[in-house]
């Protein structure tokens, strides 16, 4: 359907024809001149062009002769190729034709070069420097200049992530473009005039400048065509000729982000934004930039532990011990839970469903490590498997876009960059149904729908959506009754876009208690038996293929605690994202826990058997985004020993006599690809009712919260840099709802409370909004979007939280 | 010799309180502004179209086509914008008549608003300028007391709004775009063009940006008519026009003359140069134009005479430097300025000021190396006409055209000190020795 409607609008593109170092080329009408030359393989040298921000025309790299405008008169000087747009009959030479072209680029080599350090040998770019490249392609072999050059004290720390050597930077404003144009943070600005002129940060008030704090920052050091900008985390770590590159994909978020991930000696030194202009272009958030020393921390676990009958202590296995104590404790449990979290790339989810149904035989399987509800379950097996309704492409095409229970800046930053990009350019109108307009929302202009957390379905059902517009929702109306039945009933194309890289895909494999791989529901018998015959697995007598829906994750959880489960086995799940955590440790305390897992967490300190699983830069595999694309990725690491998800199932599969018919990511994916989509009767979409108004006593008040970029997530562990650059916690309501809380405030629950200073912003009366996991976990003092607290005048913590911004 | 000066903008300069709305009107203040009411926007643009009213900021733009550029189906406000940034090293001639003679200018601003159709005028004034801009907010609140600005101006139901905004002193915000930028709050630096100010100037609406004379002179055309403003200057130059003369000759000032005098008439108005001095250099129009010698006293100072003998008008800053003058020294103190003054968006001019500026400084030591002249020359090549603006070009014209007139004196650079051979003190202008005054 997407492709039909797409076909429809697209105009048909003007071409326009000009003559280039004697060369034909026709080009759509608007194409600058540098880039009708590169389509005809010239490649005019340049520092301040970049084909995503607009045209500055500054550094004069890249002057060709215009010896004909398209009106018969030539430009009387060399112009600027980057800033000029092609016209019909323009006649254009450059250096490699133009002896005024070559000599103005020449020129201009050199005196880039006048003030820049050539301290190569020791600059972390050196090796992949567009201006050490140029300089060698189209610069003088020896500068004439032997004068003194600029020098600046370095480095400059523009955040505590970002640092500047000013001396090197050529002032292309390629950073400050970015900030400004793209991420709509422009926290850096040129200042100073002349050869001191360079890139600097605010006055702020406490003078020492504010610092560079956006989402995005770390693209500006991969743009920077020197090596003035380089992160705290990788300076001076590694040359660019001594790192393997393997393009990858990120896994902090479900926008599929395109990454290269660079490694030396076996440790990933960095990652850099791949290129896919189909998804993130080429722009990725600082989280998946800068995170990817999660997995290298010291409660990193290398070798299969079990649970010593005797001490009670974890001790080290072998594999095959480890896989047969797994088998015998499961084999010997009154049912068995599956808790697959929601990190795991499609193949690895596919084998945890296939264990459930097949090895298991049971449907009580469930990723969803967080609150949720049978709506929401129902809402995913019907609306969100097999659609693919919405692209990035629509996010900067559509008339309108609104947002429901998502913070696109927060949670999927790719999604954010694509709006931002429809709305500066006019063609889109953002609405965010939210509690008030974030700092997000207001960098996409959007317009407000102010609604309290719980009555975002009557908010969804009152914009009057239709096939021109798109809505995307959050996971957080899981909690929201209603919602997800009206989002699925609103006429909108919708798309429901997860926190998480594995959740869409887990929702593809069929990790839900009414669901199965393809879109199948677990209710048809049709649906089980054309599953049945392409897994080649039937079930055996001691486990027969079940047939009614299972459990949800809470309701396992729940079971677990009271006896009604034996055995739950566990992905990468942290107790603290679970509905109720205190539930959670009981019920894992009291069952035998097979955790899969690749860091100690509080899962595997209660589980009877830990069985180390790779890390997603030790494995292939494939994340499914939540626009529904596949993003396959290959391993980075070589890791002898690290083990895939699936390959582990499948070991204690076998242990079990029940095999699951294939082993590694390759089989996996073979036998998905034979299970294919169902094109057979889906599950109905939900219908459920909006629930009440949230009901708030004296001194009560409704929580508004997610998650945002930068936190206390355990996927960011070993980056303090990147962590400073986060937001300040604060607490934020409206004036009326503040009363006389002036400077901090305390929420607290039965189970306990959090103190945040306030910030007053235009909520509605009633209603606050926290961070969910920043200094406070919500979900531990039993608070989560929609929830009900109680609000008082609290005291300002002794430690005090780090400056930042609010 | 004095019937060759046409005082026109400078005429009641020497009035009491010249500066005040009373002296003004006594002076026929305003009268062209009632005129101008009774005419329509396009009659107006015509009458300065048609009497050849050419802009006098430096480029020679004819002002009537420029106006009228500004497109009549723009949904946006239409500005006017009063380029008062004067800041060329030289160039004096905006400031005295602004100090002098202010409701000139802002009669001026009030007719050519009409003209264009805006509603909102600037003046953006040089920051440093401080009793400048003390003067002008003077009278453009004595103007909105007589009704002549203000939402209602003379009962003729039209609106002409007026700022005097101070600049931060920036010499690039004489730039017209980067003026743009300066008045709207950031950083002044020239804009990409196109979009040119006439489509998208200030606030991304349709945008006139005149130097202060232009506007100052556009009252006198409407009083005194084409055929009057016509009856001086040249064929394709005409008019009046405030000549600045200073240096080493006797009596500097304001010369306000028709178009086309040469500097040879201006100097004998002038009192001769100096005691005892012969004219070696002069720019016809600031730093930034091609110096003349000796040999162009009789170059008729219109923008096409100055332009055949290899220069531009300018801004008719003529500076006036005698034998005891170095012209190292002099080219190197300009450089110094334009180093110090590139607004640092583009690598040319950015970089190329820094490095002539240290080539130049070795030939004033005497230290300078082979090469050097050659080094210079192809430093001009390589930043004129590739620079973003005209800054970068005009830092070069003192350079070349010095090496053209004077490449002796820079030879001698690399072996004798400049102030060696020119005595520094010789040429100030209290110098005794060598020259009196």
């Amino acid at each position: 359907m997407t492709l039909e409607a797409q076909a429809g609008t697209e105009a048909p593109v003007e071409l326009v024809t000009l003559t280039i170092d004697d060369v034909e080329v026709s080009v759509p009408k608007g194409t600058l001149v540098i880039r009708a030359a590169e389509l005809i393989g010239t490649d005019i040298p340049r520092f301040c062009d970049h084909p995503l921000l607009d045209p500055v025309g500054a550094c004069r790299q890249c002057l060709v002769e215009v010896t004909d405008a398209g009106n018969g008169r030539g430009m009387p000087k060399p112009q600027a190729s980057c800033t000029i747009p092609v016209a019909p009959g323009m006649v254009v030479r450059t250096h490699l034709t133009s002896p005024v072209a070559e000599k103005a680029q020449h020129g201009t080599m050199e005196l880039l070069l006048v003030n820049h350090p050539l301290d190569c040998p020791v600059c972390d770019k050196g090796g992949e420097c567009p201006l050490q490249n140029q300089a060698m392609s189209h610069g003088r072999a020896e500068s004439r200049f032997e004068e003194t050059k600029r020098t600046f004290p370095k480095p400059y720390p523009v955040s505590e992530q970002v640092l500047l050597d000013r001396e090197r930077c050529v002032l292309c404003a390629r950073c400050t473009r970015f900030s400004e144009q793209i991420a709509g943070d422009p926290f850096i600005a040129l200042v100073e005039r002349g050869a001191q002129q360079q890139v600097g940060i605010g006055p702020g008030l406490t003078g020492d400048g504010e610092p560079f704090h956006s989402y995005f920052a770390g693209n500006t050091i991969q743009i920077c065509p020197v090596g003035a900008l380089t992160s705290a985390d990788y300076r001076f770590r590694a040359r660019p000729f001594d790192l393997v590159s393997t393009p990858s994909v990120a896994e902090h978020d479900a926008c599929g982000s395109a990454i290269r991930v660079d490694h030396r000696r076996g440790k990933v030194m960095r990652r850099l934004a791949g290129d896919d202009p189909e998804v993130n272009e080429e722009w990725i958030t600082d989280k998946d930039r800068f995170c990817f020393t999660w997995s290298q921390q010291p409660d990193r676990l290398r070798t299969p532990l079990v649970r010593d009958a005797e001490t009670g202590e974890l001790v080290p296995t072998s594999w095959p011990g480890a896989l047969a104590v797994a088998a015998r404790g499961l084999q010997a449990a009154d049912g068995v839970g599956v808790l697959p979290g929601g990190r795991l790339t499609a193949e690895d989810a596919f084998a945890y469903g296939v264990f459930a149904r097949a090895v298991l035989g049971t449907n009580d399987v469930d990723f969803r490590a967080r609150a949720h509800s049978d709506e929401e379950a129902q809402f995913l097996a019907s609306t969100v498997a097999l659609h693919r309704d919405v692209t990035y492409a629509d996010l900067e095409r559509a008339d309108r876009v609104v947002l429901a229970g998502l913070e696109p800046e927060d949670e999927a930053g790719a999604i954010f960059l694509r709006l931002r990009k429809g709305t500066r350019a006019g063609r889109v109108q953002v609405v965010t149904i939210a509690s008030h307009l974030s700092r997000g929302s207001q960098k996409l202009g959007a317009t407000l729908v102010p609604t309290v957390p719980g009555a975002e379905a009557q908010a969804i059902a009152d914009l009057d959506l239709g096939p021109s517009d798109v809505l995307l929702v959050g996971e957080r109306l899981a909690t929201s009754p209603g919602a997800l039945s009206a989002a699925a009933a609103s006429g909108a194309r919708l798309a429901w876009v997860p926190r998480r890289a594995g959740d869409r895909g887990a929702v593809e494999a069929g990790l839900l208690p009414d669901l199965l791989p393809g879109g199948r529901p677990v209710t048809s018998a049709q649906a089980r038996a054309d599953l049945a015959a392409a897994l080649k697995v039937t079930g055996s007598s001691d486990a027969p293929w079940p047939t009614e829906p299972g459990r949800s994750v809470a309701a396992m959880l729940e079971a677990a605690s009271v006896g009604g489960l034996g055995a739950l086995v566990v992905g990468g799940v942290e107790v603290a994202d679970l509905p109720d955590p205190d539930v959670a440790r009981d019920a894992l305390e009291k069952v035998f826990v097979v955790s899969l897992e690749v860091r100690a967490s509080e899962v595997t300190e209660r589980a009877d058997v830990v069985l180390p699983v790779a890390a997603t830069v030790e494995k292939p595999g494939s994340f499914v985004s939540w626009d529904g694309r596949v993003r396959p990725f290959e391993a980075v690491l070589d890791v002898p020993g690290a083990l895939p998800d699936v390959r582990v199932l499948a070991g204690i599969a076998e242990e079990l006599g029940r095999p699951l018919g294939f082993r590694t990511v390759a089989e996996a994916a073979a036998r998905m690809r034979e299970v294919g989509p169902w094109d057979g009767e889906r599950t109905p979409a939900p219908t459920a009712a909006p629930g009440p108004d949230q009901r708030t006593a004296a001194g009560q008040v409704v929580v508004s919260t997610w998650r945002q970029l930068v936190d206390d997530g355990r996927g960011q562990d070993g980056q303090p840099a990147y962590r400073a650059t986060g937001r300040r916690p604060v607490l934020r309501a409206s004036a009326a709802t503040l009363g006389d809380v002036t400077s901090h405030a305390t929420i607290s629950t039965e189970i306990g409370s959090a103190t945040f200073p306030v910030v007053v912003d235009d909520l509605p009366d009633g209603v606050v909004w926290v961070p969910a996991n920043d200094g406070v976990t919500l979900r531990e003092i039993g608070v989560g979007h929609g929830s009900v607290v109680r609000l008082a005048p609290g005291e300002a913590p002794e430690a005090q939280v780090p400056e930042g911004d609010a | 010799m004095t019937d060759t000066l046409t005082p026109v903008l400078s005429r009641g300069w020497a009035d009491e309180r010249s500066w005040t709305r009373e002296a003004y009107e006594r002076r026929g203040g305003y009268e062209a502004l009632r005129t101008a009411l009774g005419m329509t926007p396009d009659d107006i643009v015509t009458l300065v179209k048609d009497a050849g009213l050419r802009g006098r900021g430096g480029a020679g733009f004819p002002t009537g086509m420029k106006w009228s550029f500004i497109p009549k189906d723009n949904p946006n406000p239409t500005y006017l914008v009063v380029n008062a940034d004067e800041s060329e090293p030289g160039t004096c001639k905006d400031i005295p008549l602004m100090m002098a003679n202010p409701h000139e200018l802002i009669e001026g601003v009030a007719i050519a608003s009409l003209a264009i159709g805006a509603e909102q005028a600037f003046i953006y004034v040089r920051g440093e300028v401080l009793h400048v801009v003390r003067r002008l907010r003077a009278a453009c609140r004595e103007a909105y007391e007589a009704g002549y600005l203000g939402a209602d101006v003379l009962g003729s139901g039209r609106r002409v709004d007026l700022v005097i905004h101070a600049g931060a002193g920036a010499y690039i915000c004489g730039e017209e775009t980067a003026l743009l930028d300066s008045l709207e709050g950031r950083r002044g630096q020239p804009r990409l063009r196109p979009p040119f100010p006439a489509v998208e100037g200030l606030y991304a609406s349709p945008t006139v940006i005149n130097n202060v004379e232009s506007i100052a002179s556009v009252p006198a055309i409407v009083r005194g008519g084409i055929e009057w403003f016509g009856s001086m200057g040249t064929e394709k130059s005409k008019g009046f026009t405030l000549y600045s003369l200073s240096g080493h000759v006797r009596r500097p000032g304001q010369y306000e003359a028709p178009l086309g005098i040469t500097l040879r008439e201006l100097l004998e108005l002038g009192g001769g140069m100096r005691e005892g001095a012969k004219l070696k250099f002069w720019t016809p129009g600031g730093s930034s134009t091609p110096i003349l010698t000796a040999e162009h006293l009789d170059v008729p100072l219109d923008y096409e005479g100055v332009g055949a003998a290899g220069s531009m008008l300018g801004t008719k800053a003529l500076q006036v430097f005698d034998q005891t003058t170095s012209v190292v020294r002099c080219v190197l103190r300009w450089t110094e300025f334009y180093k110090h003054e590139s607004c640092g968006k583009c690598t040319p001019c950015r970089e190329g000021t820094w490095w002539l500026v240290q080539v130049l400084q070795r030939l004033d030591r005497g230290e300078g190396r082979e090469g050097d002249i050659e080094l210079l020359l192809d430093l001009c090549d390589n930043i004129l006409g590739r620079s973003f603006c005209a800054l970068g070009d005009g830092a070069t014209s003192p350079i070349t055209s010095a090496i053209q007139y004077f490449r002796d004196e820079f030879e001698a650079g690399l072996t004798t000190p400049s102030a060696e051979l020119f005595p520094p003190a010789a040429s100030t202008l209290f110098a005794t020795e060598g020259a009196t005054r």
